[in-house]
């Protein structure tokens, strides 16, 4: 692929004006830039949405945020965190921004509570193809409202989000950690955290290095914002201090060439051994629950705390692979993807594991009831045939991919895992955004 | 003599829709500074009114004003309620060099942009901090006024009116309680410096200045710059010889 030529929006008149100065040619939105594959890519024009970052409007009463697209969720952490309130949904990393969280749908690790960010958002105001500014939501043009959750950009530019933020106590997170035998407990214990409300977030590290039995043992994780008279007495009289420490600048260049098989086997042995000797002792010590307090930012992000994180495998890079597998197809498919895993030599450095609550109306969002497993693959000659393995696995358990990570599915699976797609056409053609927006995804998957 | 408490007086930023205006605006904000915006273009300045207002959850005023227009210096700053505590000018136009030498118009827009009407708005409103006794007045200059230099000395020669003017300004009402800060910032990443090839250790972004203007308030600074480096950058520039300086192609 050549070079993207990259504009930077100021306001949203530019954003009209480079729609309607596109002609016949296509451009395509793109936000902080952290879709892992093709998403935010168009030569033509690939137009930054950075700066069009202000806060619009807030009630404090209702907790309604108004803000253009290209504000960064850390920015909203930042601003009202200290005033007591917290996005409804975040991702693994807080350096996306608004319009990207609502183009790709994103969830966190309160799906099965909560949902989708889209769940969470009242209207949108978006420049569609036909040069036109429409506000949608789902009392007005919810086709386009929903399309445009999970369209990827594919709608349109979103100019401006409305969304609500919740209320929170405290900064901090009660957690609790289980380190599982093996993958049948793992899932016992989402099952049994389906129903209940007591931990609205919950997400599991799982072992894909490790080889034989501990192949597929994970860190299952469970948290809630902590009331005041939870935290530590030293912690209530500021309970809602955000004391984000400064990322810790990483020499990448020196830590890739470690991100190999076998110091990756050692650091998921070391993990899991440390998890499981915590989660021993506060069995012990008869206080499984409340075992601990965690900061926001390494319980949502703890990534982030590394400073340009995304760099770490080098110039070749790396993919993720995230899907989906109905609930019923999840174990069987898990076990297969480990499978192929296996047979290709290549474990995932980081893979997550996570029951979904059911999904929404968008017709691309990617989120259904089943298990989600999300793999960090360091890019090499035989990942391409190694995700090829994957997405036939995810294929024959009739799941799909999420294509904000995904850079290797094809228009047959797509079609096959997104039953609402031609009615996202339909939409699409209808705003004259079809002919007007596209990415290399878009181009790849035929959309 | 009543000094002013930092953050908890009113601040005027003139020309706040500018990225820099914008960053102090923000900067004076979080400081906790109730904010009068002024600008030209009332959208933009509505823009930027509502993103700090949701973002300190304090009221903002906005005035819009055209510091080009005759006569604008005296009439509108009588309507500022309450007179603020701190004024900030971040007024300016660096236009294109070539065609100001050949364009007498475009020149004196130049000219009236970044040093009659910048100085006449801080000097009317001095005289009204002046009768109150307090005061800080801001003028956001430019490392440019130091010395005319070939490829922008209408710029330049505006902006060193401007810091003559300021310097001037602030040893006259020494004794008045009022204070002026003169700023440099250097170079910076902003929509006017859009596209020029920047060196990166000498460029500062608008947040930078930002922080810089809230610091020269609080600390009553007198010039500050805001990356250290220029200060011995200027100084080595208007140290050089004429002779030799009229050579070099700076």
């Amino acid at each position: 692929m050549r070079p993207c030529r990259v504009e930077t929006a100021r306001e949203a008149a530019d954003v009209c004006r480079h729609i309607e100065r596109a002609g016949e040619q296509t451009l395509i939105a793109r936000g902080n830039g952290r879709a892992y594959g093709d998403a935010a890519l168009n030569e033509r024009l690939t137009l930054s949405m950075l700066g069009l970052d202000r806060l619009q409007r807030f009630d404090p009463n209702t907790g309604m945020l108004s803000c253009e697209a290209g504000v960064l969720l850390a920015d909203v952490i930042a601003t009202f965190l200290p005033r007591g309130w917290f996005p409804p949904v975040v991702p693994g990393t807080k350096f996306v921004t608004v319009g990207g969280m609502v183009a790709a749908d994103v969830h966190g690790k309160n799906h099965h509570c909560d949902g989708t960010f889209g769940n969470h958002v009242e209207s949108l105001l978006i420049a569609t193809g036909d040069g036109r500014v429409r506000r949608c939501s789902r009392a007005e043009d919810p086709e386009l409202f929903h399309a445009t959750q999970g369209g990827m950009g594919l709608t349109g530019v979103i100019l401006s989000v409305t969304f609500r933020l919740l209320p929170v106590a405290s900064a901090f997170l009660e957690s609790e950690t289980v380190a599982t035998r093996d993958l049948g407990q793992a899932m016992a214990l989402f099952e049994a955290a389906e129903g209940a409300n007591a931990w609205p977030f919950n997400v599991a590290w799982m072992d894909c290095v490790g080889a034989g039995s501990r192949r597929g043992r994970c860190v299952y994780s469970q948290g809630r914002f902590a009331a005041v008279d939870a935290l530590p007495p030293a912690r209530r009289r500021t309970p809602l201090a955000a004391s984000p420490a400064a990322p810790l600048p990483m020499a990448w260049g020196a830590v890739s060439p470690f991100l190999r098989q076998g110091p990756m086997r050692a650091f998921n042995r070391l993990y899991y051994a440390l998890s499981a000797r915590s989660s021993r002792r506060s069995h012990r010590r008869n206080a499984a629950k409340h075992a601990g307090h965690t900061h926001f930012n390494p319980f949502f992000f703890p990534l982030d705390r590394l400073r340009s994180w995304n760099l770490a495998y080098g110039t070749k890079g790396f993919v993720q692979h995230q899907c989906v597998l109905p609930h019923a197809a999840s174990r069987a498919g898990i076990e297969a993807l480990l499978k192929e895993m296996d047979r290709a030599g290549q474990g995932a450095f980081l893979a997550v594991l996570k029951l979904f609550g059911a999904g929404n109306n968008a017709p691309m969002s990617f989120p259904m009831r089943g298990y989600t497993l999300a793999l960090d693959l360091p890019m090499r000659r035989e990942t391409p045939a190694l995700l090829e393995a994957l997405d036939a696995v995810v294929e024959a358990h009739g799941g799909r991919v999420y294509l904000a990570k995904d850079a290797h599915t094809t228009p047959r699976r797509l079609r096959q895992g997104y039953p609402g797609l031609d009615r996202f056409g339909d939409i699409r053609a209808r705003v004259g955004s079809d002919a007007k927006f596209a990415s290399a995804l878009s181009r790849r998957l035929g959309l | 003599m009543t000094r002013t408490t930092p953050g908890s007086g009113t601040a005027l930023v003139l020309g706040a829709t500018s990225d820099i205006g914008r960053a102090i605006a923000r900067a004076l904000a979080q400081a906790g500074w109730q904010l009068q915006l002024a600008a030209r273009d009332s959208e933009r300045l509505q823009r930027e009114a509502a993103d700090i207002g949701t973002r300190s959850a304090a009221p903002v005023q906005t005035l819009v004003f055209d510091a080009l227009a005759p006569a604008a210096d005296a009439d509108w700053l009588a309507t500022l309620a309450p007179l603020p505590d701190l004024a900030v000018c971040v007024i300016g136009l660096l236009g294109d060099q070539q065609q100001s030498e050949r364009d007498a118009e475009a020149a004196a827009r130049v000219m009236r942009s970044s040093y009659e009407a910048p100085a006449l708005l801080l000097g009317a409103l001095a005289a009204r901090f002046a009768e109150r006794g307090s005061g800080v007045l801001v003028g956001v200059s430019s490392v440019a006024g130091e010395r005319g230099r070939a490829s922008n000395y209408v710029y330049g020669s505006a902006k060193a009116g401007f810091t003559a003017y300021l310097s001037g300004l602030r040893a006259r009402l020494a004794t008045t309680g009022v204070h002026v800060v003169t700023v440099k910032p250097g170079f910076v990443r902003t929509r006017m410096t859009e596209g020029m090839a920047l060196p990166r250790a000498l460029t500062a972004t608008p947040e930078a200045v930002g922080k810089a203007v809230e610091r020269a308030v609080r600390k009553r600074q007198d010039v500050v710059f805001v990356l250290p480096i220029w200060r011995l950058i200027m100084l080595a520039i208007r140290h050089l010889p004429e002779r030799l300086f009229k050579r070099v192609r700076l």
